[in-house]
């Protein structure tokens, strides 16, 4: 029994201060994307969400090379770069996927110019990795107040705008015509997606953030039918692919002989994307043979 | 199960299409039941419905895209199997991008051969096929603009025009006024009339208010709870006829040439006519 | 700039740019921004494999862009087609990263395959990525008018008998091979930038189909070779220019719109006859 025990938890996972961390960070992180996210899966914006992810690897990179947090880089130029996308703003579907594409790329092209720097600057070594790929174990536990200031922001400003947003996802027209702000609406939601995308960066690394943003919400949606329950799900699902993550990388530096361990990133997203699989193998199975519209 | 023939204007003999006993189940819902119509050569036939009644899912049973669970569907004598040309067809909701880099006259020569591989060839032939059927419906004037930036009325006259220009036998449309103002809608009719009329193409299309076809419709086939009925527009637009489809009691005013059905609340008198006697008269 | 290894580069990417402008023009077309961002992560993780595994690159980079493009369009079908190809993207990334992390050079590496590299295409391998580019090129030279019939106007084509879903497969796959043989030398994170950008300046300078797709091979040649050229002289990464680019490509085609449709370039030729 004993020995089922330390090999599931390795020894020191429970007691070490880093692991504290990284649960608390990869906890915050997958709470605030799921909230976000299931806003950003229903309004069909998975692409944009996915845009700011990668924009934030150049705010990211940037505040490397600057000697600041990461984290500020991130959301920072998130945020900067949600005004932005929000302001080119294009009405119909396909301009306004050219237009975050484009976004997205000149993001990643300054993102590879500022990462070029940082390697060139000797002191940040594994830059890339780190910014795209994440480091959950490496960030100072004093980063920890700041990233809970930052998910409540973010949680409070979903709160505030929950009702507009779903009706806004129903239809843009009706929306307004009920007097939604439908333009003001949109931007704050985008800064809150952006802080979101800024706090799972800091977890899981900027390119792979998408995962925690998109995956759980998109499970949940395939299983239940009731909104508030979805978001509840989608939170659970998502704080389990954290923990999960975090206990099976640090397990895997016992693994095999080489002690090298595989990156907290790779079984979140793993994880996230097989729940995302299975949530469709029970649709499928309980699929209504009339119905013949997807749902998530 | 009688279908009327009318001699065709011209080359083949009999109707350019039939179809018989058609049914068509989605979902496990009849949609269409019992289905009976021709169309002769030269013929406009309005095909028409209220929303919902089945008109597009006929007309995709027609074209092949939908599978009929009975009867059978046969353009030109023949059942479906790739026609080349012969039938020719503009959707419902066409929707065109704005910034798509395609003019009017790109749109109307891919209707020439846009389903074969390859680039397309220019050629003189090519060009004065296309100049001619843009000046039959009249689009002349705007055939070089961008084809997303026309408005409702233009797109659908490039769009029949696509249609034609491989000079089909068989023009079927799906809802081809829904979105027009009256004027468009007026122009779009007077433009298919003439075409049936001139190139001997048969006319088949859907529409859920039968007034704007009055003018030029011939024949009509008019589906309600599943079922069609057939024939001329007289023998059809009748309360008796109508009433029966419908299965309750339907009043049919005319008022200065406008038709107008009006469904009442009270079932009929006698019980539910079988089908026979309410598609005897197509 | 012009001598000893930089020919390679020259080469490659001239051979990068007719395919980007080629492909990139029906990517514009059919919406696929997403998927076209999404596949190349395909490639760069089966680059990263090989790599690992010692395999061909060129294997690893094609076998796996068409894996990523097949499973997209298949699982696009049964869920939301936005969050399948934003997970698959991810996995794919994630996938690659820890290959890469299993062999010596993980960040020199990681970084080369996301950002490009100017010289990421040796000279054994020009002969296979030329002939492999000419075959791309003239699939959709010989898909042409049947994917422009599906892509415009799918429910015509489908009447005709050209299935939309068979044209949605083909194209990726041509999509796949594309991006298979360019991110090596764009970037996996930027070779979508080529493919968008190029054709959006090309589609608002011109009205007409094959203008649109010759225009946007010169905006991708022209892009690339600046790219390569500023590369050189300022050695920052070929990545940042090919990204700066395309969006001063797109920027300026936003512009040449609005300059044409207020001069009324754009309209039809003659204002609309009043109602009766």
């Amino acid at each position: 029994m004993h020995r089922l025990w330390t090999s599931i938890f390795e020894p020191g996972f429970f007691s070490s201060q880093p692991v504290h961390v990284a649960v608390v960070i990869g906890g915050t992180a997958a709470v605030v994307s799921a909230i976000v996210g299931v806003f950003t899966v229903i309004r069909g914006q998975s692409f944009a969400g996915h845009a700011l992810t990668d924009v934030s690897a150049a705010g990211g990179s940037g505040a490397l090379l600057l000697g600041i947090s990461p984290l500020l880089g991130f959301v920072g130029f998130g945020v900067f770069a949600a005004a932005v996308m929000d302001a080119i703003g294009v009405r119909r579907v396909r301009g306004r996927d050219l237009a975050t594409g484009i976004v997205l790329g000149a993001s990643i092209g300054l993102a590879a110019l500022i990462l070029y720097f940082d390697t060139n600057s000797a002191a940040t070594t594994g830059a890339t990795q780190q910014i795209l790929f994440g480091s959950i174990f490496s960030v100072n536990s004093s980063t920890v107040p700041v990233i809970l200031v930052f998910g409540v922001v973010s949680i409070a400003i979903i709160a505030a705008l929950y009702r507009p947003l779903l009706l806004s996802a129903v239809s843009a027209d009706i929306a307004v015509a009920r007097g939604v702000r439908y333009r003001v609406v949109g931007l704050l939601f985008m800064v809150a997606l952006a802080v979101a995308v800024g706090l799972s960066a800091l977890a899981i690394g900027a390119i792979l953030s998408t995962a925690l943003l998109v995956g759980p919400p998109a499970a949940a949606l395939r299983l239940t039918k009731r909104f508030g329950t979805a978001i509840l799900l989608a939170c659970i699902i998502g704080v389990i692919a954290t923990s999960l993550g975090i206990l099976l990388s640090y397990d895997s530096y016992y693994w095999g002989s080489a002690h090298r361990g595989l990156p907290v990133s790779f079984f979140i997203v793993t994880i996230v994307f097989l729940t995302y699989l299975a949530s469709g193998m029970s649709l499928a199975r309980r699929a209504d043979p009339r119905r013949s519209r997807r749902t998530g | 199960m009688e279908s009327l023939q009318t001699g065709g204007r011209t080359g083949f003999g009999g109707p350019i299409l039939e179809v018989e006993d058609l049914g068509v189940s989605l979902s496990g819902r009849q949609v269409l039941e019992n289905v009976t119509f021709s169309v002769g050569s030269g013929e406009f036939t309005g095909l028409i419905g209220s929303n919902g009644a089945g008109k597009t899912t006929l007309l995709r049973a027609l074209l092949g895209l939908q599978r009929a669970s009975a009867g059978s569907v046969r353009v030109l004598g023949q059942t479906r199997s790739v026609r080349d040309g012969a039938v020719g067809y503009v959707p419902q909701k066409v929707v065109l991008d704005p910034d798509m880099p395609m003019r009017a006259r790109d749109l109307v020569a891919l209707g020439l051969d846009g389903h074969r591989f390859g680039m397309p060839v220019r050629s003189k032939q090519r060009a004065e096929t296309v100049d001619r059927i843009l000046e039959e419906v009249d689009a002349q004037t705007f055939a070089n603009a961008r084809v997303g930036l026309l408005s409702g009325g233009e797109q659908q006259r490039v769009l029949i025009a696509h249609a034609l220009v491989s000079s089909p036998k068989l023009l079927l449309l799906d809802e081809p006024l829904a979105n027009l103002d009256l004027h468009s809608s007026q122009e779009i009719v007077g433009l298919l009339g003439r075409i049936s009329r001139d190139q001997g193409v048969a006319v088949l299309l859907s529409a859920h208010e039968i007034n704007p076809l009055l003018p030029v419709m011939e024949r009509v086939v008019y589906l309600a709870a599943g079922r069609a009925v057939s024939g001329t527009t007289d023998e059809v637009i009748r309360a008796d006829v109508l009433s029966a489809l419908y299965g309750h009691h339907v009043d049919v005013i005319n008022v200065h040439g406008r038709v107008l059905v009006i469904a009442g609340q009270e079932p009929l008198d006698h019980p539910n006519p079988t089908h026979e006697s309410a598609a005897g008269i197509g | 700039m012009f001598s000893g290894f930089m020919v390679n580069a020259w080469v490659s990417g001239t051979v990068v740019a007719l395919l980007a402008g080629v492909v990139g023009f029906f990517v514009v077309l059919r919406g696929s921004a997403f998927p076209a961002h999404a596949i190349p992560n395909g490639a760069f993780a089966g680059a990263a494999a090989a790599n690992v595994l010692g395999v061909n690159s060129l294997i690893g980079l094609a076998v796996c862009a068409l894996l990523a493009a097949l499973g997209i369009g298949s699982l696009g079908r049964r869920g939301r087609r936005d969050v399948v190809t934003a997970l698959a993207l991810v996995m794919m990334l994630a996938i690659g990263a820890v290959f890469l992390s299993r062999s010596g050079q993980y960040e020199p590496q990681l970084y080369s395959l996301l950002f490009g590299e100017v010289l990421g295409v040796s000279t054994t391998e020009l002969l296979p990525v030329g002939a492999l580019t000419g075959a791309c090129i003239l699939a959709i030279l010989v898909l042409y008018r049947p994917l422009m019939l599906s892509s415009i106007v799918p429910e015509i084509g489908e009447a005709k008998g050209v299935s939309a879903r068979r044209t949605e497969v083909l194209f990726l796959v041509v999509l796949a091979m594309a991006t298979a043989m360019t991110v090596p030398v764009v970037g996996a994170l930027l070779i979508f930038s080529l493919m968008i950008g190029p054709p959006a300046a090309a589609r608002s300078l011109t009205d007409r189909p094959l203008p649109a797709m010759a225009l946007s091979v010169a905006v991708a040649l022209v892009t690339v070779w600046s790219a390569i050229a500023m590369s050189y002289v300022t050695n920052w990464p070929i990545g940042f220019f090919v990204g700066t680019f395309g969006a001063l490509c797109y920027g300026i085609g936003r512009v040449a719109t609005m300059f044409r449709r207020r001069v009324g370039a754009l309209g039809p030729a003659t204002p609309q006859p009043s109602p009766p």
